[in-house]
């Protein structure tokens, strides 16, 4: 008989319980709930201006919920000071949506940046990891361009870099594949379950790109309208009957989105 | 509705006040905390673009200034039959006044302007929030060294413009207007003193105090998109000017009494 484990991967890593988020009168997030297994990929898709980037900017703190909670290994971090968010942000890569790449450093300084911040590492082993880093994204030797050199992918790909630079347990990548040529965006999905699989990062990701969602996930979730919809396995979603999740799978626009078109 | 007008710019401008104080506040004690090397470097950065950089420029207005001023004065001054203390009214206006009034000027227009469009730019484009999200904090890796190359480079930058705006005025006077230059350099000794100068430099501290932090703070609150960036050019630039010349007219008060406090004998030169 095999004995039984304490397994604690069935805790969720991230979660987040009935948080609501509004800019002036525009409604985000309505009620939210979801939680995110540790060491699995979670997708979230749903259209633009759902709030997507707006969930995965409450997780490291970036913003705060109007009302709510959100946990982090049980942890509250709402309601932390800046201060008190930094130990928890130092576990957490976040690649942002543009890159978000500092444009006054070069590509090396940009992913040396998380880690000479925290000052742990000798200058050697940095470069060593800026090596490393750059070869896992594609870039190897372009250490010394500028941002402004690149092209929007390649920014992207810096910033993907720079997001594991400090080898973080969970990433949060905000649409790690748009404008990407399809096969590079097959090298990014392919490096989010290499991350997952043998340094067991937990992933985020908020993508519009189906082909990626189904590759690289282990629970896809749908954002429409400040609250979770649906959930549940690739498989699940593939066959589910929803019909605002069929419209977004199958890229189909909704008779009333047609509607403006046909009085042209 | 008026009053409901009148009002509202009453709420915001209080609202903006405290936000600004606040503001402020965080990059003191920023400042306190001391730097890393990574600060230090980014603070020699921004004093050579915003100090060495500027050399040139605050010289040749410095100059133009001091050159014009013995111009304008010197017919009143020669119809008195007091052509010859020339040397010290020169002297006097630029390095109380002109120095580090012009030379803040031409900071918030030069410096001032470039720092919100670089910081409202990053957080236009996220990289503010990035550096948050890699637990550094933004005041103090943006902030904070920019703010104290400001403090640091305003004095110095003065210097330069009183040099070349006493050399402006000399030039005039001596090779134009014929004054004696044993005369002029009299006159400008005996008129100025080192708490005149000294009166200088520290306005020109306070100003570039008041360019550092309101261009900082400008851009980290500025709104999307390039007109968001435009428009908090435009307001730091503006808001600093006027500040500076807020502060110069305080700080002149306050440095004159304090001079008659202590040296209650010798009338303050105004």
């Amino acid at each position: 008989m095999i004995p039984p484990t304490t397994d604690t991967s069935d805790q969720p890593i991230i979660r987040f319980a009935d948080v609501h988020k509004r800019f002036g009168s525009l409604v985000v997030l309505d009620g939210m709930s979801l939680d995110i297994p540790a060491d699995r990929t979670t997708v979230i898709i749903g259209p633009s201006g759902a709030g997507k980037s707006v969930l995965l900017k409450h997780i490291v703190g970036l913003l705060q919920p109007d009302r709510g909670n959100v946990y982090f290994h049980q942890q509250r971090i709402n309601e932390l000071s800046e201060r008190q968010l930094e130990p928890i942000r130092k576990r957490i890569g976040f690649l942002f949506q543009m890159g978000a790449l500092f444009d006054s450093m070069s590509v090396g300084e940009n992913i040396a940046f998380p880690l000479r911040h925290q000052g742990i590492k000798s200058e050697k082993d940095i470069q060593q990891v800026i090596h490393e880093k750059l070869a896992v994204v594609g870039l190897s030797g372009s250490e010394k361009k500028m941002p402004g050199d690149l092209s929007g992918g390649q920014k992207k790909r810096v910033a993907l870099a720079r997001a594991i630079a400090m080898d973080p347990e969970v990433v949060l990548y905000d649409e790690p594949t748009t404008g990407l040529d399809p096969i590079r965006a097959d090298v990014i999905n392919e490096l989010i379950l290499k991350l997952k699989e043998e340094l067991k990062v937990t992933g985020i990701v908020v993508t519009h790109d189906m082909a990626s969602a189904f590759k690289v996930a282990d629970q896809i979730v749908m954002l429409l309208n400040g609250k979770i919809i649906v959930q549940g396995t690739p498989e699940q979603i593939k066959t589910m009957e929803n019909e605002d999740l069929r419209h977004f799978i199958e890229g189909r626009a909704n008779a009333e989105d047609l509607k403006a078109l046909h009085r042209l | 509705m008026p009053l409901e007008f009148l009002g509202n710019i009453c709420v915001s401008f209080v609202l903006t006040l405290g936000d600004f104080v606040r503001f402020f506040m965080t990059i003191l004690t920023g400042s306190l905390r001391g730097m890393d090397r990574f600060d230090l470097r980014e603070m020699f950065s921004q004093m050579f673009d915003l100090g060495t950089l500027s050399i040139p420029v605050v010289m040749l207005t410095g100059f133009f200034i001091g050159a014009v001023l013995v111009i304008e004065a010197y017919p009143q001054f020669h119809a008195l039959g007091l052509a010859s203390r020339l040397g010290s009214v020169t002297v006097l206006s630029v390095v109380k006044q002109i120095g580090p009034v012009l030379t803040g000027v031409m900071l918030a227009g030069r410096v001032g302007g470039a720092m919100t469009a670089e910081l409202g730019t990053m957080r236009v484009t996220e990289q503010i929030e990035a550096l948050r999200s890699m637990a550094a904090d933004p005041v103090r890796t943006l902030a904070v060294p920019r703010v104290l190359a400001c403090v640091v480079m305003t004095p110095i930058l003065t210097v330069f413009s009183d040099i070349l705006g006493i050399f402006g005025g000399w030039l005039i006077a001596v090779h134009v207007q014929g004054i004696n230059n044993d005369q002029f350099w009299h006159y400008a000794r005996v008129g100025v003193d080192i708490y005149t100068i000294n009166t200088g430099l520290i306005k020109a501290l306070f100003f570039g105090l008041a360019i550092g932090v309101i261009a900082c703070y400008k851009g980290f609150r500025c709104g999307n998109g390039a007109q968001g960036v435009g428009r908090a050019c435009t307001e730091a630039f503006v808001t600093s000017f006027i500040v500076i010349l807020m502060l110069n007219l305080v700080l002149a008060l306050l440095l004159t009494n304090i001079y008659v406090m202590f040296w209650p004998n010798q009338a303050p030169i105004l």
